[in-house]
């Protein structure tokens, strides 16, 4: 706990320096990535991730040291580099897409690894800490350098939420942008140039190989959440800073471990966490709603047989075992007993000893779906044409899920029919 | 240069010629708009409809010739022009809402680094009203029918008030009932001097929407007032008499990687 205490005093100034980068950068890149995520270029953010080592090695050797401007001036040409051949790949070849990234990515990430080898097997005594830049290492981040990163941060998420509106309708209608008049070109410029300066920032902490997950992850957790681009973009950032300080508290306490990694575990465990019980789109919510379908389908066919029997004997409430139920329509035995005792539950039925009878709630909602069957076979024959011994398994399910204003409609329509297509009475 | 403002050409179209992967699409385009027209681009489907309106706003490459709109370039008049693209070309599930979009159609006047302000917002709330769609306004765009996403469109492109307006089948997936909605708003615009130029599909209500037509398959047919140009026989020329060896040439420029324009010596 003491841990705990110690790190979120950030009395440490070592600690002060690392998480405000880490956070800073995480939450940056997330904005910048999020235009690529809604933009369907998320492949393009790890294209330039692994384009921008051969940069840093060079910037190294030109320059003989470790200066980030140097460094990030050469990760920014490759990353353009990168991008600019990938565009020429797809214009002028029959090349799509995505073998176009990855032979470009892995191209410019090979000759990279070749520089760097180089590079160590050179006997710099100044290269240590520049094969960091493959995993990442934020507890690395001290001084000059972050502040350079600090700055390049804010200037990400400024030019983000100055261009905000634009870049907006850049990804959403590229052409409707050009047709407007506004400088499109421009900004696609200005954007890739944020992507790329993400990307040579990002990578300080998590490396070039993971950055793609810096870049993508907490746009695509933020999506599951909301529908609104503002509140995604905010949701996006706050998931970045969190994995960002999550990353940076789990290496103080156990030093053994690398920040970039944990950064990525974290975001990817949100993302999973999302997609699992995000409201309307996680999976959890679907299968409850499914299992809630097939409930009510089950629990409106036990009424419905009981309304059959009741039409045939001409009494609606007469107590009947739940075999004879089966007897009419084949249930799982115990999925039956589970219905009949909802339906009990819910008023529908009434259970006397081993037997059950429809309420008068019962019988009205059981009249209701036996009507809808009938009147969509009719409909089914006479306005669509279909022959009636094939509108049955139709009718099946859509009597489980027409809204009163289409039943209204299709008694509107049908003009409150007398029988179905196999002569049965309909009952209003 | 002291033109009489309403006597300049909403649109000019010279010797305009577009290709696709080398393949041209559109051979040699002359036209002439006058304004305050309501236009229908007609012809069968690959005819060109839709790269003619691209290429005169300026969305695609031109091999040849130039469009001029109320006499100027396009880039110097683009405020005064305003676009509906097809229906299909953009994500339905992107994050906005509907009103979201429709004040997309102010960025332009706005520019660069500008918030909405008050005023945008009447304007596109009142352009929703127009189209009927003021109830949808905070509506998420993926909830929408085909037909109100059209009219989102629509309400887009109105919110930019322009004076010509080019449509790019705005009546795809609408109903019939909107659609006669819609056309009755265009006839209120052009009864104000706008010019509206639609991509149209519908050959029977060609006559009853429109008061000029384009005919066009990959060349132009005929370009006039509906009731001389809209006739049988130019009719049977557009749709029955598909020029075979004119797309013969245009695949076999594609095809051998030929130039579709010799290199000018200057």
């Amino acid at each position: 706990m003491s841990n705990f205490t110690d790190f979120f005093s950030f009395s440490d100034p070592n600690v002060r320096y690392v998480t405000a980068g880490a956070v800073l950068i995480t939450a940056s890149s997330a904005l910048v990535g999020s235009f690529t995520f809604l933009n369907k270029k998320s492949l393009i953010g790890d294209a330039i991730a692994h384009a921008v080592l051969p940069g840093i090695c060079l910037g190294f050797l030109l320059s003989g040291t470790k200066n980030p401007l140097y460094l990030i001036a050469g990760a920014f040409i490759t990353g353009w580099l990168s991008l600019y051949a990938i565009q020429y790949i797809i214009a002028k070849s029959r090349i799509k897409e995505d073998t176009a990234i990855g032979l470009i990515l892995s191209v410019f990430f090979g000759f990279g690894i070749l520089l760097l080898t180089y590079i160590q097997k050179s006997g710099n005594a100044n290269q240590s800490g520049l094969d960091h830049f493959i995993f990442g290492k934020a507890a690395s981040l001290v001084g000059a350098d972050l502040i350079t990163f600090s700055i390049v941060s804010i200037l990400l998420i400024t030019f983000t939420l100055l261009f905000f509106k634009e870049f907006k309708l850049l990804v959403f209608d590229r052409n409707y942008a050009v047709a407007l008049g506004l400088p499109v070109k421009r900004l696609e410029l200005l954007l890739t140039s944020m992507i790329v300066l993400a990307v040579v920032v990002g990578i300080q902490a998590v490396g070039v190989v993971l950055m793609a997950a810096v870049l993508i992850t907490p746009a695509a957790v933020a999506r599951f959440w909301t529908n609104s681009i503002r509140i995604m973009f905010i949701i996006a950032a706050l998931v970045g800073a969190f994995s960002g300080l999550a990353g940076a508290y789990i290496s103080y306490t156990a030093p053994s471990m690398p920040t970039g990694p944990w950064i990525v575990i974290v975001v990817s465990t949100l993302a999973l966490l999302s997609f699992m019980i995000a409201p309307k789109k996680g999976i959890l919510n679907r299968y409850f709603k499914q299992r809630r379908f097939r409930r009510t389908i089950q629990d409106e066919n036990v009424l419905k047989v009981l309304y059959q029997l009741g039409e045939s004997s001409k009494n609606f409430f007469v107590q009947r075992y739940a075999d004879e139920i089966i007897r009419k329509r084949s249930f799982d035995k115990k999925g039956l007993h589970r219905s009949i005792q909802r339906l009990c539950s819910q008023g529908y039925l009434e259970k006397i000893g081993k037997l059950c009878v429809l309420t008068q709630e019962g019988k009205t909602r059981a009249q209701r779906i036996v009507k809808i069957h009938r009147l969509w076979e009719l409909y089914l024959t006479t306005h669509v044409h279909i022959a009636p011994d094939h509108v049955h398994e139709d009718a099946d399910t859509i009597e489980h899920f027409l809204t009163p204003e289409l039943e209204a409609d299709l008694e509107q329509i049908l003009n409150y029919p007398v029988v179905d297509p196999h002569k049965t009475k309909i009952p209003y | 240069m002291n033109k009489n403002i309403s006597a300049v050409s909403a649109l000019e179209v010279h010797d305009l010629t577009v290709a696709f992967d080398r393949k041209p699409v559109l051979w040699n385009i002359d036209l002439e708009i006058p304004q305050g027209k309501l236009v229908g681009i007609i012809g069968p489907n690959g005819a060109g409809k839709s790269t003619l309106i691209k290429s005169v706003m300026g969305l695609l490459p031109l091999s040849s010739g130039y469009c001029k709109i109320f006499d100027e370039k396009i880039d110097d008049v683009r405020h005064r022009i305003s676009y509906v693209p097809q229906r299909e070309s953009v994500d339905w599930d992107f994050p906005v809402s509907v009103l979201d979009v429709v004040m997309m159609g102010r960025y332009g006047k706005l520019g660069l680094l500008k918030r909405p302000r008050k005023a945008d917002l009447d304007v596109a709330m009142d352009c929703l009203r127009k189209v009927g769609m003021e109830s949808f306004a905070n509506r998420q765009i993926a909830q929408l029918s085909g037909g109100q996403q059209q009219r989102t469109f629509l309400a887009r492109a109105l919110a930019q008030q322009a004076d010509i307006y080019f449509m790019d089948e705005p009546f795809a997936g609408v109903d019939a009932a909107t659609e006669k909605a819609i056309i009755n708003l265009l006839r209120t615009m052009t009864a104000a001097n706008k010019t509206v130029i639609v991509v149209h599909h519908d050959l029977q209500s060609v006559s009853s929407y429109f008061d000029w037509v384009i005919l066009l398959n990959t060349r132009l047919v005929a370009n006039g007032p509906t009731t001389s140009t809209f006739t049988q026989d130019k009719l049977q020329e557009t749709y029955g008499g598909k020029l075979t060896l004119l797309s013969d040439v245009g695949d076999l420029i594609r095809r051998e990687n030929f130039p579709n324009r010799e290199e000018k010596v200057l």
